[in-house]
């Protein structure tokens, strides 16, 4: 996707709150951090030059982009925690940053904010496959994590398409999901425990990775707030057994409405498959011009089934799934014999993002989720609004839990159609909501979707939620303008909270 | 029509407000008023009543673990939610219910079983007799009455939905399904000011806004009353079997639980009971799925078991939740530690002179339960024990991969779930709470007036 809105300059955010924020001598209070925090975080911790600082404009979503005043690269949570009391103390945001692989602008810069990117955050602390847990930092990959889980049998669940680079407090802080989150669930289901710097800078433990620690579950809470509650430093989470067998199936469909039938039947049967994902015809052509996947020639919808536990269970099922495609009226179905063989099959559904670009110059990710057994007519209308008005839209998705990524193709080099492509992915976020769906499965609300958040919840909703905002962040500065179309005014901020202790800020004690 | 103006008003709010009775008492504090609101809108307009009124107040469902938690310092309204008994969507096909709060677990789970579905949670016993039904007149909703538990102990009598949800309780197939803040995928609440407020939705996957599902998930009703809650469903298995075996000592124990939770062949619980000290530890493994599939795996895990190993059909007799009565100390720890979590528990029953039962799932959560008879200071005094060693980090069994100066402070807890009042009164039912300040933070967010379940909870909250 080719930027559209330009990127700002360093500096030049034009918000409000600049001008608060510059000193009376004119001299930015950003320029004012750079010496302590180049002492906190070392000379190649801190980013200063715009040229570098341009690099970190804007994460996966590249519509949007803004520069940020300073980027910092701690290594330890308590170079984080103080990096921290530092914008706490002076009053300047900050946005943590993971590998910047988010579809929502989750960690997009504040012009006149601090970056705080945890990359160089990788230590896999402990692996304690008796207990199924493991304690790793932000900056680990997901990928890394169950590589690391694998020799002792285990695997990390959550598998965003990104694994291969995105990180682990990414993952945290957009409850990502992944294709397999049908049967193992999300990030929060797999995170027993956090270490955060609070949004003042403290540094605490919210569960103890148990799962099952008195009191209020912040693990829980924390997780999915695209970062604007604090900053994750350590992630307790919970490793999976690898399955005896795991099995997929690849089947060929004339229409999305028979795959989806197919869908149906299968979860009708009380067969719960660890993924269930649909490309349809233009999605099967663009992986096809990209990565020569053979997937059944002509198909108007291409299903991949994945089974995986004991074996005895995964062989019936496996039958089972086979049947019920082939009820549905496939016109093909292969099985992966081996793990190269599965590959082979998940590579065209892995390219299909990236594939676009060889049968369009830009495209839209949208990601809206409506109940499953509302597929086949949510799927009708998008085909409808697609012909209409003549924009193509390619489908992929997780057909199992409703989750659309409906791929919307325009040409970016005509202002006309980057303004009807996004009208029409708008319309289909609010026919995901009419059909009682969600306006984000994975991807996350970041600064893409705050403007929708108002089309899901009411006010007193939105209101609501950020009582925990108030709680954690009561000053605002963590991660703000995400999420929320409108920042609620949390009262009073206690006065602990106005200025660093003194023995804070000489770098003597840390702040709790 | 009362001349109370206090309760005038509620009535105006809610007409079945009226005086409390003998039987609406909240862990042993009695209210001076009860009101059982039939709708969200209702109850938004007594909490709101409630508010303007300064009156603190206590929610409650079929007061099966209303003993639970401490007493509330205050409560002036007991709020039950036994009107509010309607399961308003199944949607069958999407594996996915919306039920009101009050609706009694039991209830729920007859009607998933017509589609053969369930909201795969063991809720603990309910008290047969606890529990008035819903406040003023009218017959109780189907289901609510009554107590007792089904073959394998996993549906309990008079729970409700609303209940389960606030007290975050599960069984043995949290090994599984995790608790109901891993099912619950929306919840509406009435907030303390009577604000209505929805979070999640009805659909799996959504990762739109704050998630206050899981916030409000075990948070004993101190921030607000639950009205709705959508849950995601998984299919009944079509087969199910326990494969139990017997060890002497903790350590075989530990091996072979470790064994069977790692294991490929996908249990659904495993668990552990043991009636005393002196004797031996049983162990259980419940496998779910294809009837064939689990008879196979049934076989493999009887192998893995060892040679004493037996397969039933049924649930053993010890299996799930001990009975409710006298004290129960759940204790949460990593699974690896369970030898020595179980060492921790004999020392300090042994130094109290208390020989208590234990029971629970390898996945690293016990319950260890005293008879209501024993000695009050002892319990003290056993609880206190167990927590020191804790906090010593005897908790032990861990490989020495794990033990990192950089984890969490602690690695195992013990809460007390409910215990007579002569023990509550002398011990912090809770024990020490990771990241406290932020909790309260929450808690003057949602709650300022400290008017929701003032007390009940950790912290003191």
């Amino acid at each position: 996707v080719s930027g559209r809105r330009g990127w700002k300059s360093w500096r030049d955010g034009g918000n409000l709150e600049g001008s608060r924020r510059r000193s009376h001598a004119g001299v930015t209070m950003i320029e004012n951090l750079v010496p302590r925090m180049t002492q906190i975080c070392g000379q190649d911790g801190v980013v200063t030059d715009p040229a570098e600082l341009r690099t970190y404009e804007c994460d996966g979503l590249t519509s949007h982009r803004v520069a940020p005043a300073l980027v910092v690269l701690p290594r330890t949570a308590e170079q984080v925690a103080a990096v921290v009391r530092e914008c706490a103390a002076a009053n300047i945001p900050f946005v943590a940053r993971g590998s910047g692989t988010g579809l929502s602008g989750g960690a997009l810069p504040h012009a006149e904010g601090v970056l705080i990117v945890t990359s160089r955050m990788r230590r896999i602390i402990a692996i304690d496959p008796v207990s199924q847990r493991a304690i790793v930092e932000p900056g680990v990959t997901n990928l890394a994590v169950s590589t690391a889980a694998r020799p002792f049998g285990y695997f990390y669940a959550p598998d965003p398409s990104s694994q291969v680079v995105c990180s682990v407090g990414g993952n945290v802080a957009e409850n990502s999901g992944g294709a397999h989150c049908l049967k193992h669930g999300f990030t929060v289901h797999h995170v027993m425990g956090l270490q955060i710097v609070t949004p003042q800078g403290g540094l605490t433990w919210l569960g103890d990775g148990t799962g099952a620690a008195p009191g209020y579950d912040l693990t829980g809470a924390f997780t999915g707030s695209e970062g604007t509650l604090g900053i994750v430093t350590k992630i307790i989470v919970k490793l999976s057994r690898l399955p005896e067998m795991v099995s997929c199936l690849l089947a060929g469909f004339r229409t999305t409405g028979e795959g989806g039938n197919a869908v149906s039947a299968i979860i009708g049967a009380g067969i719960v498959p660890a993924a269930i994902e649909m490309m349809d015809a233009l999605a099967v052509e663009a992986a096809e011009a990209a990565v020569a996947c053979h997937y059944p020639q002509g198909a108007g919808a291409v299903l991949i089934v994945e089974l995986d536990g004991p074996a005895a269970d995964v062989k019936r099922d496996t039958a089972a799934v086979r049947e019920l495609c082939q009820r549905a009226g496939a016109t093909e179905i292969r099985e992966a014999e081996d793990p190269a063989e599965r590959a082979v099959i998940w590579t065209g559904r892995k390219s299909a993002f990236a594939a676009m670009g060889r049968i369009s110059p830009a495209y839209i990710v949208q990601d809206g989720v409506v109940p499953r057994s509302a597929l086949g007519a949510v799927l009708d209308k998008i085909a409808q609004l697609s012909a209409e008005t003549g924009i193509r839209v390619a489908n992929v998705f997780h057909a199992g839990d409703g989750n659309l990524h409906p791929l919307v193709l325009y040409d970016d080099s005509s202002p006309t159609a980057t303004e009807a492509a996004e009208t029409l992915s708008g319309a289909i976020l609010d026919l995901c909501i009419s059909h009682g769906g969600s306006i984000t499965g994975e991807h996350g609300v970041g600064v893409d979707k705050s403007r929708y958040m108002p089309k899901m919840f009411g006010d007193d909703d939105l209101d609501t939620m950020q009582l925990l905002r108030c709680a954690f962040d009561p000053a605002g500065l963590c991660n703000p303008g995400k999420v929320f179309p409108t920042p609620r005014l949390c009262g009073e901020v206690p006065g602990a909270h106005r200025g660093p202790h003194p023995l804070v800020a000489a770098g003597l004690a840390e702040q709790f | 029509m009362p001349t109370d103006p206090v309760l005038k008003a509620l009535a105006a709010a809610c007409p079945t407000a009226r005086e409390a009775a003998a039987g609406d008492s909240v862990a042993g504090v009695a209210p001076r008023y009860a009101a059982s609101p039939a709708s969200v809108r209702e109850a938004s307009a007594l909490l709101r009543a409630a508010a303007a009124h300064d009156l603190a107040l206590a929610v409650r469902g079929g007061g099966s673990k209303l003993g639970w938690g401490a007493p509330p310092a205050r409560c002036d309204l007991a709020v039950d939610t036994l009107r509010l008994n309607q399961v308003l969507e199944h949607a069958a096909g999407d594996l996915v219910v919306r039920v009101q709060a009050g609706v009694s677990m039991r209830h729920l789970a007859d009607v998933l079983a017509d589609t053969g579905q369930q909201l795969a949670l063991d809720v603990p016993p309910g008290v047969a007799g606890e529990g008035p039904g819903p406040a003023g007149a009218g017959p109780g909703p189907a289901g609510a009455a009554g107590a007792g538990t089904s073959a394998d102990g996993s549906i309990a009598g008079n729970a409700t939905v609303g209940g389960t949800l606030a007290t975050g309780v599960a069984g043995p197939r949290r090994l599984r399904y995790g608790t109901p803040r891993d099912l619950v995928i929306g919840v509406t609440v009435v907030r303390a000011d009577g604000t209505v407020a929805r979070s999640g939705g009805k659909v799996v996957k959504n990762v739109a806004g704050y998630d206050l599902g899981k916030l409000f998930a075990g948070s004993y009703g101190t921030l607000g009353l639950i009205a709705e809650a959508v849950f995601r469903l998984h299919p009944l298995p079509a087969g199910t079997a326990y494969v139990t075996a017997e060890y002497p000592d903790t350590e075989s124990t530990g091996k072979a639980v470790a064994a069977a939770a790692g294991s490929e062949l996908a249990p659904s619980a495993v668990e552990i009971s043991r009636p005393g000290r002196a004797a031996p530890l049983r162990t259980g493994v419940l496998l779910e799925g294809d009837p064939q599939g689990v008879a196979e795996r049934a076989e493999l895990m009887r192998g893995l078991l060892g040679p004493g190993a037996v397969t039933h059909d049924g649930a053993p007799p010890w299996w799930g939740w001990p009975g409710q009565t006298g004290t129960l100390v759940r204790i949460a720890y990593w699974a690896a530690g369970l030898p020595h979590v179980l060492a921790a528990v004999d020392a300090a029953a042994a130094a109290a002179g208390l020989d208590p039962a234990v029971t629970g799932s390898a996945a690293g959560v016990i319950y260890a339960s005293l008879a209501a008879e024993c000695d009050p200071a002892a319990v003290a005094a056993f609880v206190t024990a167990l927590r020191s060693a804790f906090a010593r980090g005897e908790d032990g069994g861990r490989p020495a991969s794990a033990q990192v100066p950089d984890g969490p402070p602690a690695l195992a807890s013990a809460v007390v779930l409910y215990a007579p009042p002569d023990v509550t009164g002398q011990l912090d039912l809770w024990g020490p709470v990771p990241s406290l300040g932020l909790m309260r933070a929450v808690k003057d967010q949602f709650d300022p007036g400290h008017r929701m379940a003032p007390g009940r909870f950790a912290g003191g909250i």
